[in-house]
């Protein structure tokens, strides 16, 4: 728009007052915009920010000797500075490993400790509650190149502790598998099944209408309610095992149930209604139809909502907090029936301790946690945009 | 006997049997055939039919065995079951063997028996919905039999403490009772979703506005995935940002200005609340605008009025019952959300206006009280059932009206895509 010309016969006075509104009103809704994009960036800074130091993790050289009395008492050896910095875990390991391997007996072996959560903290510039001493003594080792980082493998393949720096993610990532499997296993197939029935089969009645607002009405309902029903109607009354993967993941699968149902209804009314009509014309019965005509055609559909269900599934907390799969889990679970935690309870749990470096773990974790929901969305998406037929 | 090896008898006899039928099915059709007999059906329907009829009364007994087991019927022992439902197999296939002929309707008869298995997958769904009603509410009324249900929507204390010592039979005359008013903890539910609608509903509809009216489409390719990212965020997740990054932001804030804030302020759950809800309001009214048809804002165009105002004055009013529709599921999701409010709001259920102060939800109420190591049938886990029945009953009540909303708007357009 150029400069009005004012001299014009048409002009009216109140048109470059519009304008500016007019304009003013877009400003505002692009900053709101930009105000919801800022969010989601200062959200990731901020996660990254606190996360990333927890993938490395200090390492100090010491040199043990390896006798029957150090062994038994491997508080022992180390002088006072030395105790505070490694790590308990380490020490109370050490005889397994010396069992481990009868020849080091009698040798003096050195090995890169893991280093405790307090010194861990004051290597990455954090808070920490080290004594001025023990803070000296590090920056004494640092220079002779005596601790340094190691990437941190302890978080990736250990379990839960109750000491920080030896606490992992190992154990809710098992038990997110194996909850995400039974899961899987009951809504997927149930739930395809349903969308089959309703969109293909069933008559167009009152009933038919019935379950559907019941569906997308289910789709709706806080999910702290499914707990409640799991606790109700599984742990009390069937007796399944609290805090399993079978009574978080079929909890969960209830959960998803909905919103497979209705992607998937949405994919099977994609199909256009001339390819049934054909099928029919040509003798076939309807599940002929279904089974060679029309599901192929929607899976892709299917699948994208299945996926997009599940990594809700996945992310979801409150439920499983009802249902008891916020215990605390130091082993990883070996199958569906024992004690397991998963990853966003294992967020949340971590989230509530006191100690700072429970806090980086946890941020650790939800990038892990994310990483793994956005590759599913992203693969969902994939599929959408590559097999969806526009027809 | 082990459970898996159960199974493994159970699944080892059955799946054989099916095969074993499906085999003499075909065989028999395929003979039939070349003796030159028209028949109803393909040799393979023959086939299936007689696997899947086969297996039916095998899996019938299994399924009624399993769920006796499940209430407590336990008087036959498992292995008969299983050896009688494997000799019913057999028998069933005998029958269908002896008796398949020419006039057999193999393929209807399949037909049939795969629209019975897709309807029981039907009818599993529905019972979720009967389940949840059914769990909740006979709870809830094992806890209004107890408490009086007046006192509890109506109470202004909520003070359940004491409830434990009543469950141990330690209830007496020197203990308080236990008090269940549930205003406080409403108030504050109602207080939070209000704070993060406020932040919600004009950034998001804004948003949507730009979004669908303004930006092109390569920005629109490019900013709707990062809201979607935005919606898939897990709940817990947020609420570890409320904790350790808002909250601590906003006592700073708020000490600047002299004035004291909770560490667990119902301000700093109901924005990041808010942040979460703001991808949901921005996609539903999105959808909604752009199905508002290209001509009504063409008219208005025509008559001079220019973009801003045909937004606001034409494209908006015709838009507003599904802006409102999205808007109401946004206030269903604020109201049963726990993860924020459990790890970013307070325990303590908090009756005031001031929402720098630590209040309380239904949902962290629900949780604080199922988490503990409380008796099931303590009045303190069973008020987690009642409070999970209001939420219930209102976020149901909120869905419908949406849903019925957003279904007439699409009728009134034409649009068929939600």
């Amino acid at each position: 728009m150029s400069k009005i010309d004012k001299n014009n016969g048409f002009y009216i006075p109140q048109l470059e007052k519009r304008r500016a509104k007019a304009k003013r009103f877009k400003y505002i809704a692009m900053s709101a915009l930009i105000v919801s994009l800022a969010f989601l960036m200062f959200f990731l800074y901020d996660m990254f920010r606190q996360g990333i130091p927890a993938f490395k993790q200090t390492y100090v050289k010491i040199q043990v000797e390896i006798t029957e009395e150090n062994l038994e008492n491997p508080y022992g050896f180390l002088d006072r500075d030395m105790i505070s910095i490694v790590s308990r875990a380490w020490l109370r390991d050490l005889p397994n490993q010396a069992a481990a391997n009868p020849e080091w007996l009698g040798t003096t072996q050195e090995f890169w400790a893991l280093a405790g959560a307090e010194s861990d903290q004051y290597m990455k510039g954090g808070e920490n509650r080290l004594k001025d001493r023990v803070k000296d003594r590090i920056d004494e080792l640092k220079e002779s190149g005596d601790i340094r980082f190691q990437t941190n493998l302890i978080f990736f393949f250990t379990g839960d502790s109750k000491i920080p720096e030896n606490a992992g993610f190992y154990s809710a990532i098992i038990g997110s598998i194996l909850t995400m499997l039974v899961t899987m296993s009951l809504a997927v197939p149930i739930g395809i099944m349903t969308a089959i029935y309703l969109e293909e089969f069933a008559p167009d009645n009152k009933l038919t209408q019935f379950i559907e607002v019941n569906i997308n009405n289910l789709a709706a309902i806080p999910s702290i309610l499914f707990g409640l029903l799991g606790l109700a109607i599984f742990i009390n009354f069937f007796g399944v095992p609290r805090s399993s993967a079978l009574v978080g993941g079929m909890t969960l699968a209830l959960m998803s149930l909905p919103i497979i149902i209705v992607s998937s209804k949405a994919a099977l009314k994609s199909v256009p209604n001339t390819i049934r009509q054909a099928g029919f014309g040509l003798g076939l019965t309807r599940w002929q139809i279904v089974r060679d005509h029309v599901l192929p055609p929607a899976m892709p559909g299917m699948l994208t909502g299945s996926i997009i269900a599940l990594a809700q599934a996945m992310g979801e907390t409150a439920p499983l907090i009802i249902v008891g799969m916020i215990a605390f889990v130091p082993d990883a679970a070996t199958n569906i029936l024992s004690a397991a935690t998963v990853m966003p309870a294992q967020i949340y749990t971590w989230s509530g301790m006191p100690e700072k470096a429970y806090i980086e773990k946890t941020a650790a974790g939800i990038l892990v946690l994310l990483s793994v929901l956005i590759t599913l969305n992203a693969v969902a998406i994939y599929l959408r945009k590559k097999y969806t037929k526009t027809w | 006997m082990s459970t898996q090896s159960l199974y493994l008898i159970f699944f080892g006899g059955l799946l054989p049997l099916m095969y074993f039928g499906y085999i003499l099915g075909r065989n028999k059709a395929i003979t039939i055939r070349t003796k030159g007999i028209k028949m109803h059906s393909q040799p393979d329907q023959y086939g299936w039919f007689s696997a899947l009829y086969t297996g039916l009364p095998v899996m019938t007994v299994g399924v009624v065995g399993v769920f006796s087991y499940l209430f407590g019927f336990d008087g036959i022992p498992p292995f008969m079951l299983i050896v009688t439902a494997l000799s019913l197999g057999a028998l069933s296939l005998f029958l269908i063997s002896k008796k398949m002929n020419e006039h057999t309707r193999a393929r209807n008869l399949v037909e049939e028996f795969i629209k019975g298995i897709l309807m029981m997958a039907a009818f599993i769904s529905i019972l979720t919905t009967f389940g949840i009603l059914i769990s909740i509410i006979t709870e809830a009324i094992h806890f209004f039999q107890r408490e009086s249900f007046w006192g509890f929507i109506f109470g202004t204390t909520w003070d359940p403490d004491t409830a434990f010592l009543a469950g141990a039979g330690r209830g007496g005359e020197d203990v308080a009772e236990a008090k269940f008013g549930a205003i406080p903890i409403f108030a504050g539910t109602f207080y939070i979703t209000a704070i993060a609608m406020l932040v919600a509903v004009p950034i998001g509809l804004l948003s949507a506005i730009y979004l669908s009216e303004y930006a092109t489409t390569k920005t629109r390719d490019r900013v709707k995935p990062a809201l979607e990212v935005l919606a898939g965020i897990p709940t817990v997740v947020y609420g570890f940002f409320a904790a350790i990054t808002v909250a601590p932001l906003f006592v700073d804030l708020f000490e600047a200005f002299g004035i004291q804030a909770s560490y667990r302020s119902a301000l700093g759950a109901g924005v990041v609340m808010g942040i979460m809800i703001i991808p949901i309001i921005a996609s539903l009214s999105d959808d909604v605008i752009k199905s508002v048809p290209n001509n009504i804002r063409n008219g208005s165009l025509a008559l001079g009025m220019n973009k801003a105002e045909t937004i606001k004055f034409v494209v908006l009013p015709s838009a507003m019952p599904g802006i409102i529709a999205a808007v109401l599921l946004g206030i269903s999701r604020a109201l049963g959300e726990t993860m924020i409010v459990v790890m970013a709001a307070g325990l303590r259920p908090n009756l005031t206006w001031n929402p720098l102060e630590d209040m309380t939800t239904v949902t962290v109420k629900i949780v604080e009280s199922l988490v503990g190591d409380q008796e099931f049938n303590s009045s303190l886990t069973l008020s987690a059932f009642a409070l999970g029945l209001v939420l219930f009953v209102v976020t149901l009540v909120i869905n419908i009206i949406s849903i019925t909303i957003i279904r007439k708007f699409h009728k009134k357009y034409k649009v068929s895509n939600l």
